[in-house]
């Protein structure tokens, strides 16, 4: 992150202004991700001029960074329509997509509305894996022409890829084909819980073992000895660090015009149907509560070792029953980068039985 | 001769602690414009003459009137070279074209 930037999030989290925001415009897709935590059937989702006023009250509110996604946006007759008020707003806008739908046309306008970069998700580069996990016949197929076209028409595209059992084998490949088409890739071991709090989709993640080789592929990672280094002694300040932006700078809107702290902290705060936008942001409990949470305060996390180089994410361990409890997926991270159990993970150990002493019971019942 | 300026259509922009943040979205260089270069931003809307501009910031900042063109002159070439501001010596109503990729 340049200086600049640094200064601006800076100034942000001291003003209380959220710089960045998501908008799924909708749930609705044309893919069915066996790992994806959303419910496609539409529930109400807010109109054209809905959509309008939300993303004037983000303008108003000092939003920059606009992130529109879904859902897929092109399930949206709409979405153009609601792009080009985005920008007439003057936000920088990035779109998440799986450009399944993305033509010629698609990708004039997206290049004619100066879109800031384009999102889209590639989990293989052979289509017996992809369209596998996308369950939509020919989908890398058509999600590789979308990504052409835009490439070609100076739209930066990056591949987002989610490491699953069922592509782990394909990062390589996927990497490789982003180099061909002349775009950037990025790698997500992340599994999200599904919305509704179901966590059954959590087994499609790749194991500890798995994970560790992605945290020690040079290729991925840079400097390995520097990546997976022992955290360094835990500061003060590391205690008292705002642990991330979501509710700081950051917040979710759902296209039923739910408020969250963010895309993956599914903690509702208000609804911009209901309340002004600006209100929910500085006034909900939830969102205050939210930004209340300091390392400091974490009755697990407070004590690891990691605290001050992990990346815990709150929306993670809410969805594991506490907001400063520990996220579990976050201590898996750390010990495959470091090889250093975390805190909760000591705890975890020390209940569970001993074989040993499993095995001396046994032997004890034999006599 | 009357100058008029106007903000490129093709940036992102926001108003962020009294100061303009401004982000060019096809390489993501980003500006910072301070409350001064924040006045003139703002009153590029193509159709005010850039002295009505410059007459404007001598009275909000107390400048002598030479010393604020010359500024002016100076910061609209700078934001002009780096795309994100257009000049004309006619009231700018349309983006100019699009200049094709290379």
């Amino acid at each position: 992150m340049n200086v600049l930037m640094e200064e601006m999030n800076r100034r942000a989290l001291a003003l209380g202004v959220p710089l960045g925001a998501q908008l799924d415009v909708t749930y609705r897709c044309n893919e069915r991700c066996v790992h994806c935590y959303l419910d496609h059937d539409d529930h109400g989702e807010m109109t054209t001029a809905e959509m309008r006023d939300v993303l004037d009250q983000l303008a108003d509110a000092g939003t920059l960074f606009l992130t529109l996604s879904g859902g897929e946006v092109f399930m949206r007759m709409d979405f153009f329509e609601i792009l080009a008020y985005a920008r007439s707003l003057m936000f920088c806008i990035k779109i998440k997509t799986n450009a399944f739908m993305v033509r010629e046309k698609e990708a004039d306008l997206i290049r004619d509305m100066d879109v800031s970069s384009v999102q889209v998700s590639i989990y293989s580069h052979r289509p017996e894996v992809h369209d596998a996990i996308t369950l939509l016949p020919r989908s890398l197929e058509r999600s590789i022409k979308g990504i052409r076209l835009l490439q070609q028409r100076g739209v930066k595209v990056i591949i987002a890829n989610v490491l699953m059992r069922q592509n782990l084998a394909d990062y390589e490949g996927v990497r490789a084909l982003a180099r061909s088409l002349g775009v950037e890739s990025t790698i997500d071991p992340t599994i999200t819980p599904k919305m509704d709090g179901d966590r059954s989709i959590l087994g499609l993640g790749i194991g500890g073992e798995e994970l560790r080789g992605v945290m020690h592929n040079a290729d991925l990672v840079g400097n390995v000895d520097e990546f997976c280094a022992s955290p360094p002694p835990v500061e003060d300040e590391d205690l008292d660090q705002v642990p991330c932006s979501a509710s700081h700078t950051y917040c979710y809107i759902s296209p039923y015009g739910d408020v969250f702290p963010c895309v993956q902290f599914p903690l509702p705060t208000g609804n911009v149907r209901q309340q002004k936008f600006l209100d929910i942001w500085r006034y909900s409990p939830q969102m205050n509560d939210v930004r209340s949470i300091r390392p400091r305060d974490l009755p697990v996390c407070s004590t690891c070792s990691h605290i001050g180089t992990c990346t815990r994410c709150p929306g993670l361990a809410y969805m594991q029953g506490d907001m400063r409890g520990p996220s579990v997926q976050d201590c898996e991270k750390s010990y495959a980068r470091t090889g250093i159990p975390s805190a909760n993970m000591k705890l975890r150990l020390a209940a569970v039985p001993h074989l040993a002493d499993l095995v001396q019971i046994q032997l004890a019942q034999a006599w | 001769m009357t100058t008029y300026i106007a903000r490129s259509k093709s940036v992102a922009a926001r108003m962020l602690g009294g100061e303009m943040m401004i982000m060019s979205p096809r390489d993501t260089t980003l500006f910072n414009l301070n409350d001064v270069g924040s006045v003139i931003w703002q009153s590029a809307d193509g159709q005010t003459p850039l002295h009505a501009i410059v007459e404007r910031l001598c009275t909000e900042f107390d400048v002598a009137p030479e010393v604020a063109r010359q500024d002016a002159e100076t910061f609209v070439q700078e934001l002009v070279e780096h795309g994100i501001m257009h000049v004309s010596d006619r009231p700018i109503t349309a983006e100019p074209l699009r200049q094709e990729a290379t």
